[in-house]
């Protein structure tokens, strides 16, 4: 079992032929995900050759997943164009839409976000490296080779440091890996993943890593202390890192927290979770747990 | 800045006065005479506090205004240096509201928060009295229709007589939010004065650095270059990612969360280096090139506080090997002027190809270390002795 992402997703791409597509469309493909085509309405009817597969380009989401039953969306859009592409994918109602692009205007996201709402698509992103399921299928840029199958299941707002803690954890494994992305307002948050990892019985324990800013990581401490029964062993970057773009007055009230990197780790602490100062001794928190189990 | 954002304000319809930008003594004074009266003369930098810190001040003449702006100008406000005043006129208002919108991360949408009881001392009133501060949810779907703002206006109670003015003014804000991709619109004072008019008496405006980028060319404007630390302005020209902080350990990674955390093990690993600490974060992302590299490396080594540079990379789509030759492409670049140690950290993709590159080379500057904690424990070591 996993979360979000198995052996049978079938996956499409918005935005395969364009460079960052094409390049880490190969790389999907390499990884043996089930990838079943691309979108392009420029290119529609023709084929891409990628990673030594013969990908057919379709004109819109909902003729791709009509032609090839596709149950996933990786979204490679220029910023520009994403709210658009989304919303494209929310319409044609894709189960799972992945948002790889980074530097999306955060109004955009807030409308999509909004858009979800009561429909049948999970958006993961912006600004992520996506989602794997180790030795099945991958939705994303994180590398196929760093980890395998296992019992861990990790959820992380950064990119490399999804990667590092794979990396850190290999001689374990995971059931799933899923960035979520560090932007103030994304589709999947630490609690849905918190959940879905709680709900999937091959997940055994829980690797969460935040970084400052926001209060995701405080209210996904309440939520382990009240709905989580599974071992979490959390990280959070960012306590030597210079205090960023402040809100003004109008953020510190509305967090009711200040967003930093200790505050985290507090809240993370009271709900019983395990805190490590460094990827390392993070990694060698969840190591203890997964022999005493 | 408090200018930039009356800018903006004015450029979407809202009440307020853009006053007059100084940066001597003597334009604050003409400015002054030009207006007569009484004026205020403002500090302009992109800090609160302004008023405690004495950046703030009622001059009653132009002499007044020319000696206010002289004691303002060159002093520093939360250790950001004053470059130039606002000059406007005295407007005393009667009453003093808040008035904000923003991203509200939790919600994942807007917010609009909204407060009749006292302007500048909002914080205050929301720890001691919070129900006076009213937080109204905005759909980002919706957006503020004339119903919504009519709504907020009624919900935060303004004085009846002050109600179409204050509909009107909610909307333009909600204008300058959205049209400008804002994170923050905030208005504070937002001010009733004599006659019963309601003004921007100042404010402050966030704008999301992806919607500038993307939409907003014209935006680039807003930025001050000389307010930058001249290190982060010699970067922003290379397109690093850069941040100066105060430490004697130079920082290079990949990646915004591994950075960060990077900088994190740097500082415990000083505890035991005699306290040094990382200088910088520097984030050269996903395609460390030698080009690349070699800015980074030629930014941080001309901080005078480094002296070591720990680089720390973790292969995920990039490959070791290239990072490597970044590093050997880099010291080639920068020839005599590299001067400082290098301890590097490579993992993960091609692995083996990199640290065989950096072997090869045997720099005399370079030292690897295999694992992220022992490679920070080597830099700080290297600081600590330099």
């Amino acid at each position: 079992m996993s979360i979000y992402l198995n052996k049978d997703s079938k996956i499409i791409v918005q935005g395969m032929t364009g460079g960052m597509g094409a390049k880490h469309t190969t790389l999907m493909v390499e990884s043996g995900a089930n990838i079943v085509g691309g979108v392009n309405a420029r290119k529609a009817g023709t084929t891409v050759e990628l990673g030594g597969k013969e990908l057919p380009v379709f004109g819109t989401v909902e003729e791709a997943m009509k032609e090839t039953g596709a149950d996933v969306s990786v979204a490679f859009v220029p910023p520009a164009f994403t709210k658009d592409a989304c919303i494209e994918a929310i319409d044609a109602e894709i189960p799972l839409l992945v948002v790889i692009t980074e530097g999306v205007p955060v109004l955009d996201t807030a409308e999509v976000v909004a858009y979800l709402e009561g429909k049948s698509t999970r958006m993961i992103g912006p600004n992520c490296p996506g989602i794997i399921t180790p030795d099945e299928s991958l939705a994303g840029i994180t590398p196929h080779t760093i980890a395998g199958k296992g019992p861990v299941g990790l959820v992380s707002k950064s990119g490399t440091l999804t990667y590092q803690m794979m990396f850190e954890l290999k001689d374990f494994g995971f059931t799933t890996a899923i960035g979520i992305g560090g932007d103030p307002i994304i589709g999947t948050t630490h609690i849905d993943a918190l959940e879905a990892f709680e709900n999937d019985p091959e997940t055994k324990a829980i690797v969460m890593i935040g970084e400052i800013g926001g209060d995701a990581e405080e209210r996904a401490a309440a939520y382990i202390k009240d709905h989580v029964t599974k071992p979490v062993v959390g990280y959070v970057a960012g306590f030597t890192a210079p205090e960023g773009k402040t809100m003004g007055h109008a953020g510190a009230i509305v967090s009711g927290s200040s967003g930093t990197a200790q505050a985290k780790k507090e809240a993370l602490e009271a709900a019983g979770v395990k805190v490590g100062k460094t990827p390392s001794e993070t990694a060698e928190l969840m190591r203890e747990i997964l022999n005493s189990l | 800045m408090e200018f930039q954002a009356k800018e903006l304000f004015a450029k979407h319809g809202v009440v307020t006065t853009l006053g007059v930008v100084a940066e001597t003594p003597e334009a604050a004074r003409a400015a002054a005479e030009e207006m007569g009266g009484v004026t205020v003369i403002k500090a302009q930098v992109k800090a609160g506090g302004r008023g405690k810190a004495g950046g703030v001040k009622i001059a009653k003449t132009a002499d007044e205004a020319e000696s206010y702006a002289r004691d303002i100008i060159g002093m520093e406000i939360k250790g950001l240096r004053v470059n130039r005043v606002l000059v406007t006129p005295a407007t005393p208002p009667v009453e003093e509201y808040y008035f904000s919108f923003l991203l509200d991360r939790s919600n994942r949408s807007h917010l609009c928060i909204a407060s009749v009881e006292g302007g500048v001392e909002i914080e205050e009133v929301a720890k001691t009295n919070p129900d006076a501060v009213k937080k109204i949810p905005v759909d980002a779907l919706e957006g503020v229709t004339p119903e919504k703002a009519a709504a907020i206006v009624d919900e935060a109670k303004f004085p009846a007589e002050l109600r179409d003015q204050a509909i009107e003014m909610v909307q333009k804000l909600w204008q300058v939010y959205v049209e400008e991709d804002a994170t923050l619109v905030e208005v504070n004072p937002l001010a009733r004065l004599e006659g019963d008019k309601l003004e921007a008496l100042d404010g402050k405006v966030s704008l999301d650095e992806n919607a500038s980028e993307v939409r907003h060319p014209e935006h680039a404007q807003f930025e001050i270059r000389e307010e930058a630390d001249p290190l982060e302005a010699k970067a922003k020209d290379k397109g690093l990612n850069y941040v100066k902080l105060d430490g004697q350990v130079g920082i290079i990674g990949n990646g915004a969360g591994l950075v960060m955390s990077t900088l994190d093990v740097v500082a415990y690993a000083g505890e035991a280096h005699g306290g040094v600490k990382p200088a910088n974060f520097l984030d050269i992302g996903g395609g460390a090139n030698a080009q690349v590299m070699a800015d980074g490396l030629d930014v941080i080594i001309h901080d005078e506080q480094v002296k070591s540079v720990f680089v720390n990379v973790f292969g995920g789509i990039t490959a070791c090997d290239e990072v490597a030759n970044g590093i050997k492409g880099a010291l080639e670049i920068l020839g005599d002027e590299a001067t400082k140690p290098l301890v590097v950290r490579l993992d993960g993709n091609n692995v083996d190809k990199g640290r065989a590159i950096l072997d090869e080379l045997n720099h005399p500057l370079v030292t690897q270390v295999d694992t992220m904690d022992g490679a920070a424990d080597k830099a700080a070591e290297l600081a600590h002795q330099a």
